[in-house]
């Protein structure tokens, strides 16, 4: 990977933002390298967008750095060329037209007037172009966002949820956009809180929960690590059945609910096995532990203490890192 | 939803491609890049501040308030005089009472120009675009100053002309043309760009223009209730230095003898939105955005 480490690195060096007592992004140090899709997973309130706000200069890190190719962002003299990013939706006044949100942006930085018409056929917008953004959609606002991140045509893309509000339609169409994006040689850091769509379009995957590094990790890694497949067995013959098993060499393990479990896809042979032995089966069945299940086991303690944050089952909101409840309690 | 669905585009992919050749690819773009300066935010601000309904809005009913105002009361005067109780005045002080009402459109545009992009997140956008934070601020009171005195200008100057043609008063002096004109625009305009900074400072639109109201007005109002003895000096205080006085002293009609006269109000205005310009700059720096 290290051939790509000519330019276009994002790397955050024990990065930490606190708010008062609570603590949103603590400690963080990896790196998102070019021509790969990094996928930057976690709960709610984990931490991505405020570590995303970090990188691009919005929040000053209470401690830590983050550097683009070694420099902090506001000693980027042509910021918008060089690294474009989809924060929040719908972040501009909803008076101004797509087109002059564009202008704007291209104007405070030298880019040429023709790539706002250019930006607006690549999400398809054009023919919206000139109405104020307040009427737009969800969806339709955040292919004006990924205008406004490709504006610039930057070596670095930054998408915060891009695929929130999307229909199934844009949600196609934005995978393929982030996988041509890094195929070109850019560098792609797209935050996202569903394991499901990390896994169709990230190369590599840095997980966060609660503002700490949870995993960081190519996506076949994190795939062969966590989506073994086993058997699951249910039988009113238990000692019988795990003494067939013990003789031919297979290891059962009890999961809860009187039912046993065997690593790999051996279900055919145990059948045949319980057959011979005339052992009854009310099941056998050949699982498959999900992407889902591994991300939710590896956040699973702010999960869990996110549970029991409030008594009347209150969410907290959006941008509320989990810390306080857990304090307090 | 009001506004259609877009149609999908028809490529997957953005339709322009790495540079050719090179091997491994960081990306190189075809767009020529450019080292950002001020000319660059001035040029966005403007396409900004152009682009938006609030600031027709508020010129719109600046002018609205200035000229009409302006014309109606030099035409009230002028039917109901008899010619000779005029002879002494400035003509041009029959604009004061349409400039009077007229600031708070500029002050609510000054403060909007910062403060709503706050309200909506496009501050965010705005900061990663550029992210010198101080040339952002700057544009903006350019700009912003330069719209409000050429418009305050404007309507001041033919304010003025319909007030000197229509009426029976004496000719004005040269002085007295340019602090009535020139002057009292630039006034105006720094009173907007007083409100813009502490739009920047508040980031909370409603909130600084009643802080900018509660200034433009509330020393005015206060010193209408001290009646006590003991606070005479400081009833005079808030009266020769309220706005609305010092804006009377362009037309050298001061409410009192002392306090401010000639260009005073300018110098004071100056010296008070460098200040607080300077704070928020300060703030701004150090804030998160």
């Amino acid at each position: 990977m290290w051939r790509f480490s000519v330019g276009g690195m994002i790397e955050l060096e024990g990065l930490t933002k606190r708010y008062g007592e609570k603590v949103a992004v603590n400690n963080l140090t990896f790196a998102v390298r070019p021509g790969i899709v990094t996928g930057f997973l976690g709960p709610n309130g984990a931490g991505k967008s405020t570590t995303m706000r970090m990188v691009l200069g919005l929040d000053h890190p209470t401690a830590g750095d983050v550097r683009i190719d070694g420099k902090h962002y506001d000693q980027l003299k042509d910021p918008l060329t060089y690294i474009g990013a989809l924060l929040e939706a719908k972040a501009w006044h909803g008076g101004r037209s797509a087109y002059n949100h564009l202008l704007c942006l291209a104007q405070s930085n030298g880019i040429p007037r023709r790539r706002v018409r250019e930006v607006l056929e690549t999400v398809g917008l054009t023919s919206v172009a000139r109405k104020k953004t307040k009427g737009f959609s969800m969806g339709m606002g955040q292919r004006l966002g990924i205008a406004g991140a490709l504006l610039g045509d930057p070596r670095i893309l930054m998408f915060d949820e891009p695929v929130n509000g999307l229909d199934p339609e844009g949600i196609h169409w934005i995978r393929n956009l982030m996988k041509s994006l890094a195929a070109q040689g850019r560098t792609v850091f797209v935050s996202s809180h569903l394991m499901s769509e990390m896994a169709l379009t990230a190369d590599h995957l840095v997980v966060i929960g609660q503002g700490r590094l949870l995993a960081d990790t190519s996506m076949a890694d994190f795939i062969a690590r966590n989506s073994k497949s086993y058997v699951r067995i249910r039988t009113p013959q238990r000692e019988l059945l795990l003494d067939v098993l013990h003789t031919a060499g297979i290891t059962a393990v009890e999961a809860g609910n009187g039912t046993l479990e065997v690593d790999g896809g051996k279900a055919e042979q145990i059948g045949e096995l319980a057959a011979r032995h005339g052992v009854v089966l009310h099941e056998l069945s050949p699982q498959q532990a999900s992407l889902e299940e591994a991300f939710m086991q590896l956040t699973a303690e702010s999960v869990e203490y996110h549970a029991h944050s409030a008594a009347p089952q209150a969410q907290p909101a959006e941008q509320q890192p989990w810390g306080e409840g857990w304090r307090r309690s | 939803m009001s506004t259609p669905q877009p149609p999908m585009p028809q490529t997957a992919a953005p339709n322009w491609q790495a540079a050719p050749g090179s091997s491994y690819p960081t990306y190189t773009s075809p767009i020529p890049v450019v080292r950002t300066h001020l000319g660059h935010a001035l040029a966005s601000e403007w396409t900004k501040i152009r682009s938006v309904r609030s600031t027709m809005w508020t010129l719109g009913v600046f002018v609205l308030l200035v000229v009409g105002i302006g014309l109606a009361a030099a035409a009230l005067v002028a039917a109901n005089s008899s010619g000779a109780g005029l002879s002494e005045e400035n003509p041009l002080s029959f604009g004061f009472f349409g400039l009077l009402l007229g600031s708070m459109c500029i002050i609510t545009l000054g403060v909007l120009t910062t403060a709503s992009e706050y309200g909506t997140g496009m501050i965010r956008t705005t900061m990663t675009a550029c992210p010198t934070r101080g040339r952002v601020l700057a544009a903006k009171a350019i700009v912003f100053f330069a719209v409000a005195f050429v418009v305050t200008l404007a309507s001041v100057l033919l304010v003025a002309l319909a007030d000197v043609a229509m009426l029976d008063a004496r000719e004005p002096s040269g002085e007295e043309w340019l602090k009535g004109t020139v002057g009292i625009s630039l006034y105006i305009a720094l009173l907007g760009l007083l409100s813009l900074v502490v739009g920047s400072i508040i980031r909370h639109s409603a909130g600084a223009i009643t802080i900018m109201i509660g200034v433009l007005l509330a020393p005015l109002v206060i010193a209408l209730f001290m009646f006590s003895q003991s606070l005479e000096d400081l009833q005079r205080a808030l009266f020769e230095y309220s706005i609305p006085n010092q804006l009377s002293v362009f037309y050298e009609q001061s409410l009192s003898e002392t306090g401010p006269s000639g260009w005073d109000p300018l110098w004071i205005m100056l010296v008070v939105t460098a200040a607080a310009f300077a704070g928020a700059y300060a703030l701004l720096e150090q804030r998160d955005v």
